[in-house]
């Protein structure tokens, strides 16, 4: 049913129909809204969870790990600051491998303290082997929400997901959404059914410590299972456009790669301002196209690798900055890797850091840039404030 | 056999690690002196001591001789020696 | 009642022979029962009973990370709750370090929040784990390796964190100290803890042979010593007043207690730090004074 909802309501309708046995909620700009409706859903018996409002972000995710460990479906959600506060425990969820779903609104981290979008929050957590998907739209994300459960709970995955989106850009808009029933959720996701848990008639001892002799084939492992996870978001996505009419069974999306020359990569919402742009570009002539990347990770290195084949220069517009790399922006690195010797030349550009505005003529300026060469580097810096 | 996924493990493995071989001294029962308190069994930190129908019995597989259970013993029934290896 | 002949902590494990916490563990599950779910932190007690793949727990058990055991132990009692599974304990066993230090944001949570779990803090007074260094726990003057006795220092300047008062105010219905060196008692409590609703504090001595300095045969000696001298009262909270300590019989002065063990030799050498030894036994006083422990028979 279609209707026009803020971003964060969205995202709280979706975890309500997912049916989370616990929900563990400490607010922080800007995903607030998303746990305070889902305290009203809580206050007004339509949502059956027990609601822990714990004392801090780590709180949050440590509450999460203890009841999914216990055998229960959990959800939390942070951005920034609350992100990097439960950092030990994010890492420490994947490698206990619990099916742990969190949203996070993207937001920039200090310092200096800034409570606007950009990703650095999430990609900075890209090494903890999180799946890491991100929303272009709120329909997009709303939809990720269950099939991240359905891929993370996969008995064959059993790894922990964020399912990303812009802070304010999309977390606090109105957009039209199609939120489905209940029936049609149950169908999609079932119940959740633990691979192991606490259970008083089956004794484990979960989060043990590894020795030497163990360490390395464990986080072996976890690499394996984020990797066959490509194939599963996959699966997962294109049952739900079978069932839901949209569909999601790629990890990319490309938009007029046909005979494009310069194509720009991107996260998220950024990908919205970039259709319109090269759409606007094309009228002038100028062969371009955008490759988004829903799934970082899995990072879909064959999918980007084919889609980039016939391009001439990429320009990655990066919502994130990798301090003192080589390239400044994290997702260029890898667009890069992917590509290989042989594929077109791959630039980085850093924008829109802390919230700043990305419009199309910055778009187009960006494609000047990388199709004379020049990448890797910051993009629309106000100089007269150096 | 494979990793247990998430480092979890059923209980059992531990009784793999036979720490008797850790032990200097070892500790030797007089069960004339013994009057089957229990004091032993209730302070072994390796619960390698224990009650049988008529005597306390110590697991040598896995005491480690601390000596807990001789400190322990209020009628001084169990000696620690030196072992022979 | 629980049956408290069931062992359901298991042989093989990698404790120091005569280890107090490994004996609080046997004892604390014996207390509690079968029907438990424990949440370790990081320490000695989860390093020498869970190297992969040999556990020593016959139980439910689960680590995560060092500092949130009360913060997962809520998360698993919401999760027990929603399941309606209804007759399983959530017990935290953690040490000194996890508990004083480290852990207090997530304690000061979860026994605010008033969840039905059960903390255990099993108190050797140190990071020992990570080769004796100062916790919160650590006593006066105790020599550790992050507050070492020095031509300038006489060991750990700072008292003693009190953790049962700080519990107590934040509405436990029952706090409790123990001691490994009275097991009866030890398990009695942790009994009536685990069948008190709401969250439940104890806080259990275990000597520590390596990081005090004393050998490990004395290590219940050592913990009746402790309680002999007024270092360390066992007493009951209900509701926030203590009901109930035990009655020492004419107390022994704290310098029997120090010369015992090494992380205090350095009070005695060359010779007796008369101000130093004066201010412990001011500490032991003031236990006996507040707690009333005092019963003098040679009067």
């Amino acid at each position: 049913m279609l209707k026009i909802m803020e971003g964060s309501h969205a995202v709280a309708e979706a975890v309500r129909l997912c049916s989370p046995d616990v929900v563990s909620a400490y607010p922080i700009t800007p995903q607030t809204h998303i746990v305070e409706r889902l305290a009203e859903m809580v206050a007004d018996g339509d949502l059956d969870s027990e609601y822990i409002c714990v004392e801090s972000e780590f709180s949050a995710l440590s509450a999460c790990i203890g009841a999914s460990a216990a055998g229960s479906r959990v959800y939390s959600a942070t951005s920034s600051q609350g992100l990097l506060l439960m950092t030990e425990a994010v890492f420490n969820v994947a490698g206990m491998r619990l099916p742990v779903v969190m949203s996070i609104a993207n937001r920039a981290v200090g310092a200096p303290l800034s409570i606007w979008n950009d990703q650095q929050d999430s990609l900075a957590l890209r090494d903890a082997g999180w799946l890491q998907v991100y929303g272009e739209d709120v329909q997009e994300m709303t939809d990720l929400h269950f099939i991240a459960y359905k891929v993370a709970e996969d008995h064959n995955i059993l790894l922990p997901a964020m399912v990303c989106f812009d802070g304010f850009i999309l977390s606090h808009t109105y957009e039209p959404v199609d939120i489905p029933t209940q029936e049609e959720v149950d169908a999609y996701l079932p119940a959740f059914d633990p691979f192991q848990k606490l259970d008083v008639t089956n004794p484990i001892s979960m989060g043990m410590y590894a020795t030497p002799e163990y360490y390395l084939e464990f986080r072996y492992e976890n690499d394996q299972a984020l990797t066959r996870a490509g194939d599963a978001i996959r699966e997962a996505g294109h049952l739900f456009g079978e069932q839901f009419g949209r569909d999601y069974s790629t990890l990319t999306e490309g938009y007029r790669l046909e005979d494009a020359e310069t194509v720009f990569v991107g996260l998220g919402s950024i990908c919205g301002t970039v259709r319109e742009s090269v759409d606007r570009m094309r009228e002038t002539g100028r062969k371009v196209g955008l490759l988004k990347i829903r799934s970082f990770r899995p990072f879909p290195s064959d999918e980007v690798k084919a889609a980039l084949s016939g391009a001439q220069q990429v320009a990655v517009l990066e919502k994130n900055i990798s301090l003192g790399s080589a390239m400044k922006g994290a997702v260029g690195l890898e667009v890069s890797a992917a590509v290989g010797k042989t594929g077109p030349e791959v630039y980085s550009y850093v924008l829109g850091l802390g919230g700043r505005d990305i419009t199309p003529a910055d778009i187009a300026a960006v494609a000047d840039a990388a199709e004379k060469g020049d990448g890797n580097r910051f993009y629309g810096l106000r100089t007269e404030v150096l | 056999m494979g990793l247990n996924i998430g480092c979890a493990a059923a209980p059992g493995q531990a009784r793999d690690n036979k720490t008797g071989s850790w032990r200097v001294f070892k500790p030797e029962v007089d069960h004339e002196k013994c009057t089957k308190c229990g004091n032993c069994v209730m302070v072994c930190p390796e619960t390698a001591v224990y009650l049988n129908d008529d005597a306390v019995v110590i697991d040598l597989d896995f005491c480690k001789g601390c000596g807990l259970c001789a400190e322990e013993c209020p009628t001084d029934a169990i000696t620690m020696n030196l072992e022979d290896k | 009642m629980v049956d408290k002949s069931l062992e359901l902590f298991d042989c093989g494990h990698r404790a120091c022979g005569g280890c107090g916490p490994a004996l609080a563990a046997r004892l604390i599950l014996k207390g509690a029962g079968e029907k438990t779910i424990v949440v370790a932190s990081t320490g000695c007690m989860e390093v020498f009973s869970t190297p992969y793949p040999e556990t020593a727990w016959k139980v439910p058990w689960i680590h995560s990370v060092f500092e949130n055991a009360a913060a997962v132990a809520s998360g698993i009692e919401a999760a027990l709750k929603k399941q309606g599974r209804t007759d399983e304990h959530v017990v935290c066993i953690c040490g000194d370090g996890a508990t004083f230090d480290i852990g207090m944001l997530c304690i000061s949570g979860a026994f605010e929040r008033g969840h039905d779990i059960t903390y255990i803090c099993y108190d050797n007074e140190a990071y020992m784990n990570t080769g004796i260094q100062r916790s919160g726990a650590t006593p006066y003057d105790a020599s550790t390796t992050t507050s070492p006795a020095g031509r300038e220092s006489t060991g750990n300047s700072i008292n003693k964190k009190d953790m049962p008062a700080i519990l107590a105010a934040h509405g436990s219905p029952y706090v409790a100290t123990a001691s490994i060196a009275y097991p009866a008692d030890l398990m009695q409590k942790v009994e009536k803890a685990v069948n008190t609703k709401g969250p439940c504090y104890i806080q259990v001595q275990c000597p520590c042979s390596t990081g005090w300095g004393f050998d490990g045969a004395k290590t219940i000696a050592m913990g009746k010593l402790a309680i002999e001298t007024g270092l360390w009262v066992n007493f009951e909270m209900v509701n926030g007043k203590v009901v109930r300590s035990k009655k020492v019989v004419n107390r022994k002065p704290v310098e029997e207690y120090l010369r015992a063990q090494k992380r205090f030799r350095h009070l005695f050498r060359p010779e007796v730090n008369k101000e130093e030894v004066a201010k412990i036994q001011a500490i032991a006083d003031a236990n006996a004074e507040k707690f009333g422990i005092d019963v003098d028979i040679t009067k």
